[in-house]
């Protein structure tokens, strides 16, 4: 089975500082796997080179087998990315950003999908609603739902709880685990690491720019036994 | 095509919603500048022999679908950028030829629909005939097209607000002013005259105002071939920038 996600030697450079320092990494389909790492260990850097919104300088990725640069179209539609910046257009309500969302990725009448995502991340009482008049924790919400209009395969959720009550991160994460149960593959990055324990099978760790441990998430914790996953966290940081 | 038209629709909204602003505004001041000018020197000068009034209306028109395509498509790729949003339109698979056609033909759509509502609303004070109107339409789709074009670039080169504004004030202003909006440039000193036949939008609103009275500086073929050259240059080159992510995907 070709993975859903390939990335192959990626390198990223900002003027001197070096944000991606060679990242090697296969994610199989299905798999829920969590992107974790301190602040400014390359995370969104990475996700950024997959969704084509940052160019690498060099190395290839791969979304399902295809080329995110040469064969964007094909894998941008495999794909559903949850920024991590609060980002929102202040012209359209929650419904009309989701139904012009759905058009961008050539869907027209989808209102049944739409209505199903409102309902799990509880924003059907706002679909009506300005963008400008929903609270930080609701945006982010409709940010998840953005990136689900189009039923992707490959699942990327870049910070998704972060600023989210817990009502909402319980109902999130049921979700989320429903579409990873029908073969949706997840990558996921939070600093919670209580919620990549409990949800991740596989987790890489991130520090500068490199990979510095990948394995299941059983393994990691198994080579440090009666630790939780944030002491494995740090210890692995300090090697 | 069902991502280029929501692209289309959603750039057309964003301008519509507030269209107080984006439409009734530069009605507005186009009405402001046809009484000003209209009223000082309406007695004084008569152009290729028509009343200055009604040889400033269509000059007006032009100048103001320029100014207006040019500004739809900047500001709403600089806003995008500054808060983030353009992500929306960069994740999706919408190929770059059908993102530059969205937002330009938005932009077109808004310099349009200002034109026309500077026609409506100067009619009352100008008496204005349309000779070849189909000179007209050509005219406003490809000088507001270009414009569009320019504002993409403008919108996507610019990092802050007030290098919009550089470029807006700094090359916009002065090439639609100085285009023969106000004057036929042949009231101009021959050096003035002759520099003028290097400005583009000269024969953007040479050609528009052929259309109304059948005459102009310029042979409006010859004009339409300079405006066309330079609309297929500035797309080609947009086209080029966008299929390379210069600036939207660092
Ligand atoms: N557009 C940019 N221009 C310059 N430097 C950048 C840019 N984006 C990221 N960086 C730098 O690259 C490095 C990696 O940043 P990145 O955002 O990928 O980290 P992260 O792992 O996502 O961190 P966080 O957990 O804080 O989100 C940081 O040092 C950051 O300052
Ligand atoms: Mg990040």
């Amino acid at each position: 089975m070709i993975p859903a996600v390939s990335i192959v030697d990626v390198v990223k450079h900002f003027g001197s500082l070096q944000a991606l320092a060679g990242v090697s990494l296969d994610i199989e389909q299905g798999e829920f796997f969590g992107l974790l790492g301190p602040n400014g260990a390359g995370k969104t850097t990475l996700i950024s080179s997959l969704a084509g919104l940052i160019r690498p300088d060099s190395g290839t990725i791969k979304v399902m087998g295809h080329d995110v640069i040469r064969d964007f179209r094909e894998a941008r539609r495999l794909l559903g990315v949850v920024p991590q910046e609060l980002v929102f257009d202040p012209f359209f309500n929650v419904r009309e950003t989701l139904r012009i969302q759905s058009g961008y990725f050539g869907i027209r009448k989808n209102d049944d999908w739409i209505d199903e995502i409102l309902e799990h991340l509880d924003l059907a009482s706002k679909a009506d609603v300005n963008m400008r008049r929903l609270s930080g924790g609701m945006k982010r919400r409709v940010l998840v739902a953005q990136a689900l209009v189009h039923r992707p395969p490959v699942i990327v959720l870049d910070e998704p709880t972060a600023g989210v009550d817990v009502e909402l991160r319980q109902g999130l994460w049921q979700f989320i685990r429903r579409l990873n149960g029908e073969g949706h593959t997840i990558i996921l990055t939070t600093h919670y690491l209580e919620e990549a324990e409990a949800l991740c099978n596989r987790i890489a760790l991130m520090k500068q720019g490199r990979v510095i441990a990948l394995d299941t998430t059983a393994n990691l914790m198994a080579a440090h036994p009666g630790a939780s996953l944030e002491q494995v966290f740090v210890r692995t940081m300090q090697q | 095509m069902i991502g280029f038209l929501t692209l289309f629709e959603k750039e057309f909204l964003r301008f519509w919603k507030v269209s107080f602003q984006t439409v009734a505004a530069p009605v507005l001041t186009a009405l402001l500048y046809l009484l000003i000018f209209g009223h000082v020197l309406d007695e004084h000068v008569q152009v290729h022999g028509v009343r200055y009034i009604s040889f400033l209306v269509p000059g007006l028109v032009m100048m103001q679908v320029l100014q207006n395509a040019f500004a739809n498509s900047s500001s709403s790729l600089i806003q995008a950028k500054i808060t983030g949003s353009i992500v929306f339109v960069l994740l999706p698979p919408i190929p770059y030829g059908a993102f530059f056609l969205a937002y330009v033909l938005a932009a077109v759509a808004r310099g349009l629909l200002v034109g026309v509502g500077v026609l409506l609303a100067t009619v009352w004070f100008a008496e204005l005939k349309v000779v070849a109107p189909w000179w007209t339409l050509v005219f406003a789709l490809f000088g507001g097209g270009l414009f569009a074009a320019l504002g993409m670039i403008a919108g996507i080169w610019s990092e802050k607000f007030d290098q919009l504004a550089a470029f807006q004030n700094f090359l916009i202003m002065p090439l639609t002013m100085l285009s023969g909006v106000f004057y036929s440039i042949y009231t101009l000193p021959t050096f003035w005259q002759g520099l003028s036949h290097y400005n583009p939008v000269f024969y953007m609103i040479d050609g528009f105002r052929y259309g109304f009275f059948g005459v102009s500086d310029v042979a409006p073929e010859t004009s339409l071939a300079v405006v066309v050259a330079c609309f297929a240059a500035v797309s080609m080159l947009t086209l080029r920038l966008l299929k390379r992510g210069w600036k939207l995907r660092g």
